[in-house]
């Protein structure tokens, strides 16, 4: 075979495993529903507290099998920091900053997610199993970074 | 066809004048000096992991968080950014045959000392531990913004200072076609500076006046999508200097040629159309970006990694011309026969090793809603330092090899030593990133001083470990680098006879005629860059401007 011949069939090669690679992320995204956070509004984050659903922080069962959890970030601590949700169901959290950027992510899951002030973040989630995870600020939030962490205890 | 199958315009008997060899020397050795205060800096981020506090003994250090702002500005931005404009300016010189203007060179080289002096000044005080990612609503003092901005206006000067000279050697060579090695150079800088506008915004026209006062509020989302338009592109342009290396100069130390001109240009014109529209990437976990957008972000960013397919092919046949030139046989054989004692060759060989690894975790990385199960954990650090981290900084120090010579008129010293180094360096990454990586695959957080952290998993125990023995590698593999580095400096023998750049043949050499001469026309392939732009962030700006300034200041350090 010629170089050009070799060539062509390495690069069509590759450029099939980067199709078959979307195919299946797209897939796993929009067929499996496995979500990226998408758009859901604005907030001030000085006014987080006077504005539902974030004067509330905490768990509540909106009806039976579905949970919403409000979460708020802020330096260094989750409100509430332990959560204590059942296995088998569906979980909404919904979450802010209310002063600067923090990181969300319940460690074992693909929960995993920035909270920006201004911004509202949610993510679904169904935990099949018992157990405790960790919920880890992994964004750099100040001094105190490394010390702000939580739980989430499915029961 | 064309019978020319070089890549410079004349390819004997060029030397720069003295004047402009030493403002690109400085430019080298600026770029080095800040590599060494990084990389000190990185070895007590890497010691953290293993729960080992050095960083304590550092003078003036006031915590761990300083400690990575240094490292990460220091050695992602000053380090690149120095030596880029020193290498490429040297490159576009030899390769045009013609000098580029001293002044403007010293101007860039001001630029970059008075940046680095700035947000050095910034950050040693403690007055801008807020990582090289700036995110606001931490606010760091003006003096930062100020410094980081100078910094990108040096790499504008130096990319008007390489423009000019194209447009002079383009009126003395009416027609004819670019020299490849130029070409390469200007197309980086071009994408380098489309690449940087976001951040320019970011910095000079939000940051900067909020640190001063000017303004109250900053928008959180909308710096962090200006920084990330420029933060994606920011990797390639630490990465196609590297590449232009691998094209250029690798073939050469391996005896070997180049195959196709045209093919290479291809590439970096698909480096220049895609490295910019898929900065979406970096926050695929962000609220306030439409999950269609990060989609069609994931899209082009799969787009780019296939010019990096095609260098793989193409360095790799250029290595194999060489060695079986050497005498290789077989199918493998003929890699062994390189020339294993050249350090220039073996650190960007052992570079490419590091970046196989480093691209195929930047291709999960930008997988989407796999990004999830890595993103902001020690994964990440992991990968890049695959990337940016050895196969951008081994091929630094393997082009130092031939280029501290070349600047100097003197003779390399110590080259088993520089051949040590490359592979303890080498080794050392591999074995931190392997930490990093396991870690971060159990949620091991980056950025964060786990010593201290009041919560922990068993794993991180062993990836700790590795981590910090990895890094531990490191530095010494670089300390071993920075001996030969002075030892030329200082004690080098004195070369009498002219000494020219590394530069390889091609087998397929530029065409005069036909669809090729397009590849040349900048102009057109600028105007497409712009329209992928559009397309890829158009629609979350219009829907997302006048944005949201609502996040008062804060300084938590
Ligand atoms: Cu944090
Ligand atoms: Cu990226």
């Amino acid at each position: 075979m010629t170089v050009e011949r070799i060539e062509k069939v390495f690069l069509i090669l590759a450029g099939a495993m980067l199709v078959v690679f979307l195919l299946a992320l797209f897939y796993s995204a929009f067929g499996m529903g496995m979500h990226l956070p998408d758009r859901e509004g604005e907030i001030v984050p000085t006014e987080v507290r006077n504005t539902p659903p974030f004067d509330n922080p905490g768990v509540r069962e909106v009806e039976p099998g579905r949970y919403e959890v409000v979460v708020l970030g802020r330096a260094w601590a989750f409100e509430p920091d332990e959560i204590r949700v059942p296995a088998g169901a569906e979980i909404d959290f919904i979450s802010t900053a209310t002063d600067v950027i923090h990181g969300f992510h319940v460690e074992g899951t693909r929960m995993n997610a920035m909270l920006i002030p201004g911004q509202i973040t949610r993510m679904t989630y169904v935990f099949d199993e018992p157990g405790e995870h960790l919920i880890i600020c992994h964004e750099f939030c100040g001094l105190g970074h490394h010390l702000m962490y939580g739980r989430v205890i499915v029961e | 066809m064309n019978t020319s199958t070089s890549v410079v315009q004349r390819p004997e008997g060029f030397r720069l004048p003295e004047g402009q060899l030493r403002v690109i020397r400085w430019m080298v050795y600026l770029g080095f000096f800040a590599l060494a205060i990084g990389i000190v800096n990185g070895l007590g981020q890497a010691l953290n992991y293993a729960r080992v506090d050095i960083l304590q003994y550092f003078p003036g250090m006031r915590n761990y968080y300083q400690g990575l702002t240094v490292h990460g500005v220091v050695n992602a931005i000053v380090f690149i950014f120095a030596f880029a404009n020193g290498f490429l300016a040297l490159t576009t010189a030899r390769a045009l045959d013609r000098p580029l203007k001293t002044g403007l060179l010293w101007a860039s080289f001001g630029a970059m000392v008075a940046g680095f002096l700035l947000a050095g000044f910034a950050m040693g005080s403690g007055q801008a531990s807020v990582l090289y990612t700036f995110y606001p609503p931490l606010q760091a003092h003006w003096s930062f913004y100020l410094g980081l901005a100078l910094l990108v206006v040096s790499t504008w000067i130096l990319a008007v200072t390489l423009f000019l000279g194209l447009a002079a050697w383009r009126k003395e060579h009416p027609g004819a076609r670019i020299p490849l090695m130029a070409f390469i150079s200007v197309a980086t800088y071009a994408m380098w500076v489309l690449a940087s506008l976001g951040i320019a915004v970011e910095v000079v026209g939000l940051l900067l006046p909020w640190s001063l006062g000017l303004m109250d509020h900053s928008d959180p989302l909308l710096s962090r999508s200006l920084f990330w338009y420029s933060g994606h592109a920011l990797v390639y342009f630490w990465l196609l200097p590297a590449y232009l290396s691998w094209y250029i100069m690798v073939p050469k130390h391996a005896d070997g040629k180049l195959f196709s001109d045209s093919l290479t240009r291809v590439v970096f014109l698909m480096f220049l159309a895609l490295s910019i529209p898929t900065g979406f990437h970096h926050q695929y976990t962000d609220p306030g970006i439409g999950t269609g957008m990060k989609a069609l972000h994931a899209f082009l960013t799969f787009g780019v990694f296939f010019p990096s397919m095609v260098t793989a092919f193409s360095v790799m046949y250029a290595l194999e011309i060489g060695g079986r030139r050497r005498g290789g046989t077989g199918l493998v054989d003929w890699f062994f026969k390189l020339d294993w004692k050249n350090p220039a060759l073996v650190a960007q060989l052992l570079a490419m090793l590091t970046f196989t690894l480093g691209g195929i975790t930047g291709l999960i990385n930008a997988s989407y809603n796999l990004n999830q199960v890595v993103h902001n954990t020690t994964w990440i650090p992991g990968h890049f330092h695959m990337t940016v981290g050895s196969a951008v900084t081994l091929s630094f120090m393997g082009i130092a090899y031939w280029l501290v010579p070349y600047l100097t008129q003197r003779r390399l010293v110590g080259q088993g030593m520089a051949l040590v180094s490359s592979w303890v360096y080498t080794a050392g990454v591999l074995i931190m990133a392997r930490g990093l990586i396991s870690g971060g695959l159990d949620g091991m957080p980056r950025r964060t001083l786990v010593m201290e952290a009041p919560y922990e998993k068993p794993s991180w125990e062993l990836a700790g470990m590795l981590s910090g023995f990895g890094g531990t590698l490191m530095f010494v593999g670089s300390a071993l680098f920075f001996a030969v580095l002075a030892g030329t400096i200082l004690m080098g023998r004195k070369v009498e006879e002219p000494m020219d750049l590394p530069f390889t043949e091609t087998v397929r050499g530029p065409a005069d005629h036909g669809w090729e001469v397009h590849l040349d026309r900048f102009r057109y392939w600028i105007v497409a860059t712009i329209i992928l732009i559009v397309i890829a962030y158009g629609p979350f700006l219009a829907q997302y401007l006048p944005g949201h300034f609502t996040s008062p200041p804060y300084r938590f350090f």
